[in-house]
């Protein structure tokens, strides 16, 4: 691999390339780390699904067939801390580092040396959290939110576990950072905030997030630490502390935490649907106003994840009213796709199909997320599978299809070929099927009254566990089809002839050659070209 | 016209909601399903409280309301996406960026249906958290894995966990169906009984980690937390007598899937007689010499050896 990039590397002496592994670990080009974020988002999504896959398979029929019912809790665990903080995250930091410069104008993230550290966090990071698998007592198993006193069971992962969350949060904030510098000080002449694109607009957002709550994890995780290791009482009532303070604190940042997961799909939806319908963005200030709206909202929310812990009646009022009141800008956004369709020229690649997906989809998770804001029904909701129906239904249809579809969208601009349209499409009808045979019968499951986090049930859950489990499988197995796919297109895709890839492509980013040279825009492009793009 | 289009599509999605209910309300409740087949298990139960069925009441509401919007919004898309191909010679009207009054509009509407369904929700909200007037109080403790049950003044104290065909099913590979095991995973060797009619207070805590005490059928959900305590109530309606299951529903370690919640609702009479025998059982049991008390851990042999420890003795 090194080898052909080197020697792939002759032809672009212009671009002054370093040449094998050093162009990778010394990495400061926004688009190579760009490439290892997104490689590294895809591996870890593939070990995340790994897991998703032995959760099924142990929930496929009622009886323990599989793994000890410890084995399942860490599995539950690892898969919801890998698939958001290895693969979700990411695998936004990726794209944003391949974006942002193109569409703001730019030569180069702003900081470089920054981005290569943020990057080599990660594999760190994330040795260390699966390395836990192989350490006494196992690797944690009391959910990814961590509550004590049961994280403090946890055996020798305990402090590998904080030390991995505290590096991935540094890699967060740094990675934040650089989005938050790049956008307010890399923008072209000419490129004013509200003509950005979307996907820049939801990044700056979802960068504030971010460097406003992870610091808030990173001190919850820390007193987890002192608790557990230096005789603090912060979350022990024997000592004046208090269990439930710990779960304010990490859903403090866990809301704002899912917007950071799917602002950026956001952003890519209101790129996508733009082109495949020859039609500006309805709305376009709507949608900036919008986000900032949702960003705001998700700071007031976090208590509707903890309505059973016993809250003053005012407080449980005051969440389930804040919690409904995000249906509004969250609605407005979906209604302003609606309308760009409308008397739109419509075509359905690849990107528009995973953005339509997106668009349904999403709905029918935002649709549960209102009725888990209904306080009194969250008590039969909260903690069943109806709940886990709900934030897949909005991270997998949402923020991975939502991902995919960038992909699929910028895939040709930056390796210049374009991929197998057929596989690509079909690679979408079969995640949009099994995706839904996975999640929707949880829905039932829920509302019947299976919990979740349990590694076996009664058995009249079976056959729509058992429905759940094949479309488990049929998603998990399609998914290969996506590595596939993007490894054929860079060997051996047909080159583009159109730069702007796509007919109804608007931005600064299709101005570039396809494939993007290596340095985006050493000089900044002209003003004309910047009101042209932002055509809205 | 608009206003035609939009009855019809109100009349439409009225018709549609009213037929995806129709398919729900017949899908039987939780407690009646324990054999046969689970594909009609698809709704929520509506109980045997009041409270429980107004939960239910909310719940197909905000269904039924989201439903409405999903016909509306998702039939517009489709709409769209069908009617306006490029492959059917679509051209984009580019000009169609904004609009302040739809915007305005789409805007409102939410508002407005939110308030409609935040007020029920609020007035059931506040009944829920209305513990005063209980005739009965049960502390109860959770602990990994299973509950102890406490009746305050009634002099009865009792531990329940798995039942014992359950557990040796639940094994790894035990080479049991757990299709041949009676109410698998969701019974237990002592269940709590309560009266019916009468307004029962529970007084929950845990005794090492956090667990919830849930029970579909009451519609009460309340967790249970080490160091606090956290109330909750439920009234069954006098005529539902039977035995309701349900499980912990916050993760609480190893075995935390095989802590089930059973509870037996007898008549008045019924639970008073059982309380008096309970009792003096509890005080025979009590006596220095007897070694096995009914409700010993003792009972239940299976869980020997795991890690967690019981609550207390009171």
């Amino acid at each position: 691999m090194v080898d052909s990039h080197a020697a792939h590397a002759d032809h672009d002496d212009h671009d002054h390339k370093p040449h094998g592994w050093r162009r990778w670990v010394y990495a400061t080009n926004h688009k190579d780390i760009g490439t290892m974020y997104l490689i590294f988002a895809c591996t870890m999504f593939f070990i995340g699904g790994a897991m998703a896959m032995v959760i099924r398979a142990e929930l496929f029929k009622p009886g323990m067939q599989l793994v000890d019912p410890q084995l399942f809790n860490s599995m539950t665990t690892m898969h919801a801390l890998i698939m958001i903080f290895g693969a979700v995250m990411p695998g936004w930091t990726g794209l944003a580092n391949w974006m942002i410069p193109m569409q703001v104008g730019a030569p180069d993230m702003a900081l470089p040396r920054l981005n290569n550290f943020s990057f080599w966090i990660l594999p760190f990071a994330f040795t260390l959290l699966i390395g836990t698998l192989f350490v006494p007592g196992g690797s944690p198993a009391g959910g990814w939110t961590m509550y004590p006193p049961l994280v403090l069971q946890t055996g020798a992962a305990f402090p590998m576990l904080i030390f991995a969350v505290h590096m991935m949060g540094a890699s967060s904030i740094l990675g934040a950072i650089n989005v938050v510098v790049t956008i307010m000080n890399m923008r072209a002449p000419g490129m004013t905030l509200l003509r950005m694109p979307l996907f820049v607009w939801t990044w700056l957002i979802t960068a504030y997030l971010l460097i406003a709550v992870m610091p808030v994890l990173a001190g919850a995780v820390t007193m987890l630490l002192t608790d557990h290791f230096f005789g603090t009482t912060f979350f022990t009532a024997a000592g004046g502390g208090d269990p439930v303070m710990f779960q304010h604190i990490f859903w403090f940042f866990g809301h704002p935490e899912v917007y950071i997961l799917i602002l950026p799909a956001f952003g890519i939806v209101s790129e996508i649907i733009p082109t495949f319908s020859r039609k500006p963005l309805f709305g376009y200030e709507a949608m900036v106003y919008a986000t900032a709206s949702i960003a705001f909202l998700s700071f007031i929310v976090w208590a509707h994840h903890m309505f059973t812990v016993g809250m003053p009646l005012a407080a449980q009022l005051f969440f389930m009213l804040s919690t409904m009141l995000i249906a509004v800008p969250t609605g407005v956004k979906v209604f302003n796709w609606t309308a760009t369709m409308y008397k739109g020229s419509l075509t359905f690649e690849p990107p528009m199909l995973f953005a339509l997906a997106f668009l349904f989809l999403f709905s029918v998770g935002g649709f549960s997320g209102l009725m888990l804001g209904i306080v009194p029904a969250d008590y039969q909701y909260q903690d069943t599978y109806f709940v886990v129906a709900h934030f897949h239904y909005v991270l997998v249809p949402g923020a991975i299809f939502g991902m995919m579809a960038g992909v699929y969208y910028w895939l040709p601009k930056w390796v210049g070929k374009m991929y197998d349209m057929t596989l690509a499409t079909w690679h979408f009808w079969l995640s949009a099927i099994f995706v839904n045979v996975l999640f929707f019968p949880q829905h039932f499951l829920g509302l019947a009254g299976m919990p979740r986090r349990i590694p076996d049930y009664a058995v009249q859950f079976t056959d729509w566990n058992m429905v759940s489990s094949i479309g488990g499988f049929g998603f998990g197995l399609s998914q290969l089809l996506f590595p596939y796919l993007i490894i054929k297109c860079v060997r051996s895709g047909k080159p583009v002839e159109n730069p702007r890839v796509w007919e109804g492509a608007h931005g600064l980013e299709w101005e570039l050659p396809a494939p993007a040279p290596y340095h985006s825009w050493t000089e900044p492009p002209p003003p004309s070209v910047i009101a042209k793009g932002a055509a809205h | 016209m608009m206003t035609m289009i939009r009855s019809k599509i109100a009349h439409l999605s009225t018709r549609a909601t009213l037929a995806f209910v129709a398919c729900l309300l017949a899908s039987p409740a939780f407690a009646e399903t324990e054999t046969g087949s689970g594909w009609g298990l698809l709704n929520m139960t509506k109980g045997v409280t009041a409270i429980s069925e107004e939960i239910y009441d909310l719940h197909m509401r905000i269904f039924e309301i989201c439903v409405a919007i999903a016909i509306v919004v998702f039939g517009v898309m489709i709409w769209s996406i069908v009617k306006f191909r490029k492959s059917q010679g679509a051209v984009a009207d580019t000009t169609l960026v904004h609009s302040t009054r739809v915007e305005v509009v789409w805007t409102a509407i939410p508002v407005v249906i939110l308030v409609v369904m935040a007020v029920p929700a609020a007035k059931t909200l506040v009944k829920i958290e209305d513990t005063t007037n209980t005739q009965l109080s049960i502390k109860v403790t959770g602990f990994q894995w299973g509950w102890q049950y406490e009746y305050l003044d009634g002099g009865v104290t009792f531990i329940s966990r798995l039942d014992r065909k359950s557990d040796a099913a639940r094994e790894l590979m035990s080479g049991i169906d757990p299709t041949t095991v009676d109410h698998y995973l969701l019974s237990v060797d002592h269940p709590l009984v309560v009266p019916a009619g009468e307004k029962v207070r529970l007084l929950l805590t845990g005794a090492d980690v956090i667990h919830s005490w849930w029970m579909p059928a009451f519609g009460v959900k309340k967790d249970a937390i080490p160091g606090f305590i956290n109330e909750a109530w439920f009234k069954v309606e006098p005529d539902k007598v039977g035995v309701y299951r349900g499980q912990c529903a916050e993760l609480c370690g190893r075995d935390h899937g095989f802590m089930p919640i059973v509870a037996e609702v007898r008549s008045k009479a019924d639970f008073d007689n059982w309380l008096k025998e309970e009792a003096a059982k509890e005080k025979q049991a009590a006596a220095p010499t007897d070694a096995a008390p009914a409700a010993a851990p003792a009972a239940a042999p299976s869980t020997a050896g795991s890690p967690g420890g019981l609550p207390a003795a009171p």
